[in-house]
């Protein structure tokens, strides 16, 4: 495994990737994360989609999304962008209440638009610099700018100060295998489309995240014709 | 066979008029919901027979995608040190890798219904972006964007966004790497191993 990162990086470590300085280590955690992967984490999800039926994982999905959706609300103040902050705090009373402790995203159906924020982007928006592209072990692809995003939202995360640690563990695996199970369709996807999956998760990676930085309306690449 | 002349001729006026007469959000919504329809009732589809998906994809979808302008994009600064027989290599290759990513997607759809946002477009407007959400059972929507631009032949999509990730930029990263590597030909070959191999794949599952 390591040795054929060696011979990946070998080939590349020449082209100009100035936001890949560490392209040989992340290779190699790479395939390490790749090979967690299917040797755990994609069997379990498997499993768990072959259980649950689809309102079960919607149900889920909901419920952790209805908890990340304070934690948006508090990233839109800091980004000073009250109106988004105000409809996802919105979101969370409505969804808790109304939508049974989160089970159910009535909100989206009474118009309020779910958003998607966390510690990375506020630093973005603010003017951080993104850093070197690094893969870390479990959590994947960042840049050293949502690496330290990564920090503050476990730090902030309200399923990690469960106090029950059975109870916190639980809802983190659930969590996690729910997240992969999402992400079975696009498995067979992305292996048909790319020529080099290291290097086309990287790029969609900083993509999106640049993207989600300036929601959705980054200024236009220069080189695009 | 009549019967299967004015069924092709119509299909075609259809396809036309479809491509002169519509607003690009419109168009993007037809075709979808077209494609999504039949995609429901088959169950090889459903079932994986990616070769049924390709010929529904080729039917229907890529009459309206302007791959040249697509691997143009892709290609980057390296297009015009390009010869013009390189270029429609190029173009092929890029070609049949979208259309077996498309058809592959196609196999894994499962209910998932879509949302399309209407375009804010003035008339003089010759290129623009039509977002669409799409909403899965059991997971997060992910939003889906179409670019396109008007041509003489309509509307036609030169790039697609899936969740804030362009796929026209994403290969340019990948495609300048493999041209570093090993020039034009290089990716060309790189190319054809990629289709080749999935062809292969795909060959010896069905």
């Amino acid at each position: 495994m390591a040795a054929a990162a060696t011979v990946l990086t070998g080939g590349c470590a020449t082209t100009a990737n100035g936001k890949d300085p560490i392209e040989g280590f992340n290779r190699a955690m790479f395939a390490f994360n790749e090979g967690l992967d299917s040797a755990v984490i994609r069997p379990v999800a498997k499993g768990y989609e072959f259980v649950t039926p689809d309102f079960v994982r919607t149900g889920v999905s909901n419920f952790f999304g209805n908890i990340a959706d304070a934690l948006i609300a508090v990233n839109n103040l800091l980004q000073g962008k009250g109106v988004e902050a105000a409809s996802d705090a919105g979101r969370f009373v409505v969804n808790s209440t109304v939508g049974i402790l989160g089970l159910f995203d009535v909100a989206t159906e009474w118009g309020l638009e779910k958003h998607e924020e966390d510690f990375g982007q506020t630093f973005g928006r603010w003017g951080m610099d993104t850093g070197a592209y690094v893969v870390l072990p479990l959590f994947g692809p960042r840049n050293v700018r949502d690496g330290v995003g990564l920090v503050f939202d476990m730090a902030a995360d309200p399923v990690g100060h469960v106090s029950d640690p059975s109870t916190r563990n639980a809802l983190t695996a659930l969590r996690l295998v729910n997240d992969r199970a999402g992400l079975l369709p696009a498995d067979k996807i992305i292996d048909e489309a790319a020529l080099d999956k290291y290097s086309y998760l990287r790029d969609a990676y900083l993509q999106r995240r640049r993207n989600l930085v300036f929601d959705g309306r980054p200024p236009k690449d220069p080189d695009f014709e | 066979m009549k019967y299967f002349l004015a069924l092709l001729t119509g299909l075609l006026m259809t396809l036309g008029a479809a491509a002169q007469a519509l607003s690009p959000d419109a168009l993007v919504k037809s075709v979808t919901n077209d494609v999504l329809d039949i995609v429901r009732k088959d169950k090889d589809i459903q079932a994986g027979n990616t070769r049924k998906a390709v010929e529904l994809a080729e039917a229907k979808v890529l009459p309206h995608f302007d791959f040249a302008h697509m691997t143009r994009l892709a290609v980057g600064k390296a297009w015009r040190q390009a010869s013009p027989a390189q270029q429609q290599a190029l173009t092929d290759e890029f070609r049949t890798l979208l259309v077996r990513t498309y058809s592959k997607a196609l196999t894994e759809y499962r209910n998932q219904t879509i949302d399309f946002k209407p375009v804010k477009m003035q008339a003089a407007d010759t290129d623009v972006v039509v977002r669409t959400l799409v909403q899965q059972p059991g997971g997060k929507p992910v939003e889906i964007d179409y670019s396109l631009d008007k041509t003489d032949q309509g509307w036609k999509v030169y790039d697609i966004s899936v969740a804030a990730v362009s796929l026209v930029t994403n290969y340019r990263g990948s495609f300048a790497q493999e041209i570093s590597a090993g020039g034009i030909d290089g990716l060309i070959g790189t190319l054809r191993t990629k289709n080749g191999g999935s062809e292969a794949a795909v060959a010896s599952k069905q």
